[in-house]
């Protein structure tokens, strides 16, 4: 550990407001490109199933 | 030579196949390596000696940018690749990766800002390496832009190959921004082909977290890709077959 204490951790000697902050935004930004990239997938397996089981009762 | 192989993989239906093992393990091992990094990273990597505590940023802000690059450059073989022999599997790469680019030339922004504030002095400087990745993130936006503008798949996608290969341009212009130009931003740091220039204590977990996020971001593209071929190639059987067969 670089740091004596859990206090130290997130002060990162004055540093730490812009650290995490940085490591926050890249969370959210990693999340949220996950998240666009699994959602459409679903989205777009659900709309051609429904697609081909509709054809199929014509 | 036989070149069989070269025009399998530009088959969408080959790819598909091909790539489907593929995603969610680079996925998840990039997930593991970028965390072992960040963790190492923030936690274990011992202070710099100029910096203090705020160079821990690097970990995330040079893998991004070096992501935001190679998406760039794989953009714009992709648009070259796709001008030229037409091969199909080309757009559809652009069309996954652009926002992922994009992503990732946000992150290198907003990092590169954050960092720059106690490290500088100030958030902004319009020099030629800020400047210049600013232009990169307009790239990915105006690509993600036309692409979406255009309801003509054929010419979207000749399109985006033209504007993706214009694009490289800027890719020098990056690279070479801290030496042509008087600027604060520093010289590289890390690569892979020489000595680190910096202690291996530090380096290490820098390498986990770039290899990591390389990884991540090859699993994305791949997920993103493989949806994309389901949709453009919905009239073909074997997406009907693929669809039914496995469901969600």
């Amino acid at each position: 550990m670089a740091f004596d204490s859990l206090t130290d951790f997130f002060e990162m000697g004055r540093h730490g407001v812009y650290v995490w902050s940085v490591y926050g935004f890249s969370v959210v930004s990693l999340i949220f490109i996950t998240w666009s990239t699994l959602s459409k997938r679903r989205h777009v397996q659900k709309t051609l199933r429904k697609r081909f089981k509709r054809d199929e009762t014509i | 030579m036989n070149w069989a192989w070269f025009h399998k993989l530009g088959a969408p239906k080959w790819f598909f196949h091909y790539s489907k093992p593929w995603a969610l393990p680079l996925f998840i091992v990039g997930c593991v390596s970028l965390v072992v990094g960040l963790i190492w990273g923030l936690a274990f990597a011992p202070a710099d000696y100029q910096q203090g505590n705020s160079f821990r940023i690097i970990y995330i802000h040079v893998p991004v940018a070096m992501l935001a690059q190679s998406c760039y450059l794989a953009l714009g073989v992709s648009g070259l690749v796709f001008l030229i022999w037409q091969m199909k599997i080309a757009p559809i790469f652009i069309k996954a990766v652009a926002p992922i680019g994009a992503v990732m030339a946000l992150m290198a922004l907003v990092s590169g800002a954050i960092w720059g504030k106690p490290t500088w002095g100030t958030w902004w400087v319009w020099d030629a390496r800020l400047t210049s990745v600013l232009v990169l993130f307009l790239l990915y936006m105006g690509i993600i832009a036309l692409q979406n503008s255009l309801t003509d798949l054929l010419l979207a996608n000749k399109a985006v190959a033209v504007l993706s290969v214009v694009g490289l341009l800027n890719l020098p212009i990056i690279k070479y921004s801290v030496e042509w130009w008087n600027t604060l931003h520093q010289g590289a740091t890390f690569t892979l082909t020489e000595k680190p220039a910096m202690p291996m204590e530090m380096w290490f977990p820098l390498l986990f977290s770039t290899i990591g996020l390389y990884c991540l971001v090859a699993g994305l593209a791949l997920w993103r890709m493989q949806t994309e071929i389901l949709a453009r190639e919905h009239r073909s059987h074997w997406v009907k077959e693929e669809v039914m067969k496995h469901g969600l």
